[in-house]
């Protein structure tokens, strides 16, 4: 264990020395891992390679006007024009971007758009994130050439980081003259795809990385180390697939392992294309299988489905759940209970008036702002529907009628597509229940998902309710309206706890059918099941939801059903 | 101001790149949409685009880039009146970008210094005659999407507000681009795009391979490499220029009207706006290409384009609207 963290420790040494040597190619680092010594140590040698410069920090919640630069309140007022300052994006040079994983859409939007425009900003972002839902944008880290996962090392593994800062100044003065030999394209790119990196950006940004290691190595040849390098930095960390490297290891992969099916076509497709297989491009594959995470498939689906449910996750009492308040245009009001003064408006407001003003008052130097001029930044709060859907895909569900549940939600999602409401998805069969989709609004998520799905299994009716309530309190936390959608043939057999009991496994079903009533989430349970069955309906009033029978529900009357059991609230 | 990337070295996305010489051909088109895999080039084509197009010329100092003392609007203080030649404008818009900052707004600078009323204007007055870039067009507030889509097709920016009454000319081709990934655009704004296009990564390994190695080559010595690819870059110039000039000689028969029509009713699509950036696109393919008549193989070839996001969306058809249409096309124009 504990050499494997000096491993982990090492590459993240060599990753900060390849940045140092060219931080605008590479574009930045991506670095999670929690607040703590070992990361306040990577920090310290950032600084340090820096030559002591300390960079620039950001923060998530920061406005466009201290990151674009804005209007300077003080300034303005005393000289009676406007004073723009420089905003923190408006230099080139490194910044650091701490609790990245909080950064909403639109931030990492305007921060990627920002590198885009000017090669010379470098982002540090740190990723505070538990778990794969909670990280940063892929728009921003797909731009950053090193992720870096410094997470549970210790600090005795991590001792202070050898950084030579002139042997770095070497390399920096090398760097221009670094070639590449003629395969390494070819071979960082063949890699790239067989670890399943769909963005061109990742060789592009792997080539950078080969060259700083090189120039780091006194070498004016990008060698097969550094293309190893190159690979273990920047390729393997965004891998989403396993490589296939000849078919006794594609039998070896784990069968229940569920990739797309163009994409197992498509690793079938390269590995033929590559028969005559170049060695070295076989054994950058190795390295890079070496370094990926034996969790990797696993940890697939989750990264996937983070990637829409990472909308937002904002705090901050303003803009709480509203990830796409709509800002209203600023109208007269007074500064105090926390009101955001609109300054631009205010002095709109206020200039029509300076001449008279200053007539009147005799005073010509200073700016007469009265508490009339004042304006307030106002937002509309409007509230978005999340609808949970909770489908039953257990053994006795789908020998039944699967296929037409799955027709149901497809037309409930059709409706939810139309009225512009989040979805989310979540399945319970054998002992549990998990969460297929977080809520989000888009569609293309969803299908894929809901085509995935396959049935067998006890029937934890309990487990699927209970991570429906929880899901609609966080939808509920970031400000939509939960609706739960149930979708079983109600033979609950499986407890909360995951036992095969039929008795428990009522109770706790109706006991989280009633947690969902008193938290007042609208729903609608329908019945799947070949002829009604009669506990389902008391499971439904349990929950204060209409009941409806799936056997009587054609398209029409089940999306009126929908339409009006969700829009009671 | 980093060079862009040649238009003509971009590999593959055949496309994308139909769909944003047409536009050049003929800018009322309309925009087109760009929905797709990050890291393919969307960015990378807008500028290449743009930095290829022939110089505009207009007046030096005038907001609005307009191309005769004439059109300069009342409100612009513009004292100069030489023609000066500047690249066609490509304007990006930011995310967060407020309403201010896009339409236009009072010069508070002024307002306050001289208590004059002048109007400074924003994003839309500096795209006129230009491209407006929209990244993630999709996480764009919805009524700055509103607003923009509404210029786009009317050609005028008109403000009213804080006592200001200002109009002037707003005559751009709208490129948004995005990943529905992260959430989809509303039907009623796709619909507003000329052209769409879904673009994806390239799967084929020798295709991938060239695009890196091109963008590396570019990036170490992106002078040679723009002298290498001036040539390329030039003819395609040429031929959309030649392609402009012979836009209006090009009729449509009632033959292709029809077509279009038909076209448009097999597939469901709402209103006629289907029809009509339909026929637009297929007579600006017709004078790229310097053909005499705009004829089905045209229609055939841009139909996709035009019309796959008219489509009432079914949310779970798997084959995507895409195929939808070329199924459809081979129906009709049998």
């Amino acid at each position: 264990m504990s050499e494997q963290s000096e491993e982990r420790w090492i590459r993240a040494n060599l990753a900060l020395a390849c940045f140092l040597v060219d931080p605008s190619a590479l574009g930045g680092i991506w670095l999670r891992a929690r607040v703590g010594p070992v990361r306040d140590r990577f920090l310290e040698g950032l600084t340090k390679g820096l030559n002591g410069t300390k960079p620039r920090r950001l923060h998530p919640a920061m406005g466009d006007d201290a990151l674009f630069g804005g209007v300077d309140l003080t300034a303005t007022l005393a000289q009676g024009a406007v004073v723009r300052t420089q905003g923190l994006l408006g230099q080139s040079g490194v910044v650091i971007l701490p609790m990245a994983e909080r950064a909403q859409a639109g931030l990492v939007a305007r921060l990627a758009g920002a590198l885009d425009a000017d090669a010379n900003l470098v982002l540090v972002a740190l990723d505070e994130g538990a778990g794969e839902e909670e990280r940063l944008g892929h728009g921003l880290t797909e731009r950053l050439a090193i992720h870096l996962d410094l997470d549970g090392l210790a600090i005795g593994d991590a001792p202070e980081l050898e950084l030579d800062l002139p042997a770095l100044e070497d390399a920096r003065a090398l760097l221009s003259q670094v070639t590449l030999p003629d395969e390494a394209i070819s071979e960082l790119t063949q890699v790239a795809a067989r670890l399943g990196v769909t963005s061109l950006r990742a060789p592009l940004l792997a080539l950078a990385v080969a060259r700083a290691s090189a120039a780091l190595s006194g070498d004016v040849e990008v060698g097969p180390a550094d293309l190893q390098t190159a690979v273990e930095l920047v390729l393997a960390p965004r891998a989403t697939q396993f490589p296939a490297l000849d078919e006794a290891d594609m039998q070896d992969s784990p069968p229940d392992t569920p990739p797309d099916p163009p994409e197992r076509e498509d690793q079938e497709e390269t590995s033929e294309q590559d028969q005559p297989a170049l060695p070295p491009t076989e054994m950058l594959l190795e390295a890079a299988k070496a370094m990926l995470p034996p969790d990797l498939l696993a940890r697939l689906g989750a990264a996937r489905a983070a990637r829409s449910a990472k909308s937002s996750s904002g705090s901050g009492a303003k803009k709480k759940g509203n990830n796409r308040g709509r800002p209203l245009p600023s109208r007269a009001g007074s500064i105090g209970n926390g009101a955001r003064v609109d300054l631009v408006a205010t002095l709109r407001a206020a200039a029509p008036w300076q001449k008279m003003r200053r007539a009147a008052s005799g005073q010509f130097e200073r700016l007469h702002i009265r508490a009339s001029d004042i304006r307030i930044r106002h937002y509309e709060e409007t509230s978005e529907r999340a609808i949970i859907f909770v489908v039953d895909a257990s053994g006795s569900s789908a020998m039944a009628r699967m296929s037409e549940a799955k027709g149901a939600i497809e037309i409930l999602l059709a409706e939810a597509y139309s009225r512009r409401d989040h979805v989310a998805l979540v399945a319970f069969r054998g002992t549990g229940a998990e969460v297929l989709l977080p809520p989000t609004r888009s569609l293309v998520q969803t299908k894929k998902r809901l085509s995935a799905l396959a049935g067998g299994g006890g029937t934890p009716l309990a487990a699927g309710l209970k991570l429906a309530l929880e899901l609609g309190e966080l939808a509920r936390s970031k400000g939509m309206t939960p609706s739960v959608a149930v979708l079983t043939d109600g033979r609950a057999n499986v407890s909360l706890m995951g036992e095969a009991n039929r008795v428990t496994a009522a109770e706790d079903a109706a006991a989280m059918a009633r947690a969902i009533r008193v938290k007042a989430f609208s729903g609608l349970v329908i019945d799947t099941g070949l002829r009604p069955t009669k506990g389902l309906g008391e499971l439904a009033s349990e929950m204060g939801a209409p009941y409806l029978p799936l056997p009587r529900a054609d398209a029409r009357s089940l999306s009126a059903a929908v339409e009006t059991a969700l829009s009671i609230q | 101001m980093r060079h862009a990337f040649p238009f003509s070295a971009i590999v593959g996305q055949e496309d994308m790149k139909r769909a944003m010489i047409l536009t050049a051909v003929d800018p009322g088109i309309g925009g087109v949409l760009v929905f797709g895999d990050r890291g393919t080039g969307k960015s990378t084509a807008v500028r290449g685009l743009a930095a290829l197009l022939p110089p505009i010329t207009a007046v030096e100092g005038c907001p609005v880039n307009s191309a005769t003392q004439d059109d300069i609007p009342d409100w612009a203080d513009v004292t100069k009146t030489d023609l000066i030649e500047k690249m066609t404008p490509v304007v990006d818009l930011p995310l967060g970008a407020t309403e201010d900052r896009v339409v236009g707004a009072l010069d508070i600078e002024k307002a306050l210094s001289n208590g004059e009323k002048v109007f400074e204007p924003g994003l839309l007055a500096r795209a006129n005659r230009g491209y407006l870039y929209i990244d993630e067009a999709n996480l764009l507030e919805d009524h700055i999407v509103d607003l923009l889509l509404d210029v786009a097709q009317s050609g005028e920016n008109v403000v009213e507000r804080e006592g200001l009454s200002i109009r002037h000319a707003a005559r751009f081709v709208l490129v948004g681009s995005g990943n529905p990934e992260e959430g989809e655009l509303r039907p009623q704004l796709l619909d507003r795009f000329g052209l769409s296009v879904e673009v994806t990564s390239p799967k084929d390994i020798e295709t991938r391979i060239e695009v890196v190695r091109r963008r590396d080559a570019f990036d170490n010595d992106p002078q040679g490499f723009l002298a290498a690819w001036a040539k390329a870059d030039a003819s395609l110039r040429d031929q959309i220029v030649a392609g402009r000039k012979h836009l209006a000689s090009l009729e449509a028969s009632d033959d292709v009207l029809r077509d279009c029509a038909t076209l448009c009713i097999a597939l469901g699509s709402d209103g006629l706006r289907g029809e009509l950036t339909l026929l637009r696109t297929a007579r600006a393919l017709a004078a790229f290409e310097g053909a005499k008549a705009i004829t089905r193989t045209h229609l055939r070839s841009i139909a996709p384009l035009a019309l796959s996001h008219r489509l009432r969306r079914d949310p779970l058809d798997e084959a995507g609207s895409n195929t939808r249409v070329t199924r459809t096309v081979e129906e009709v124009l049998a």
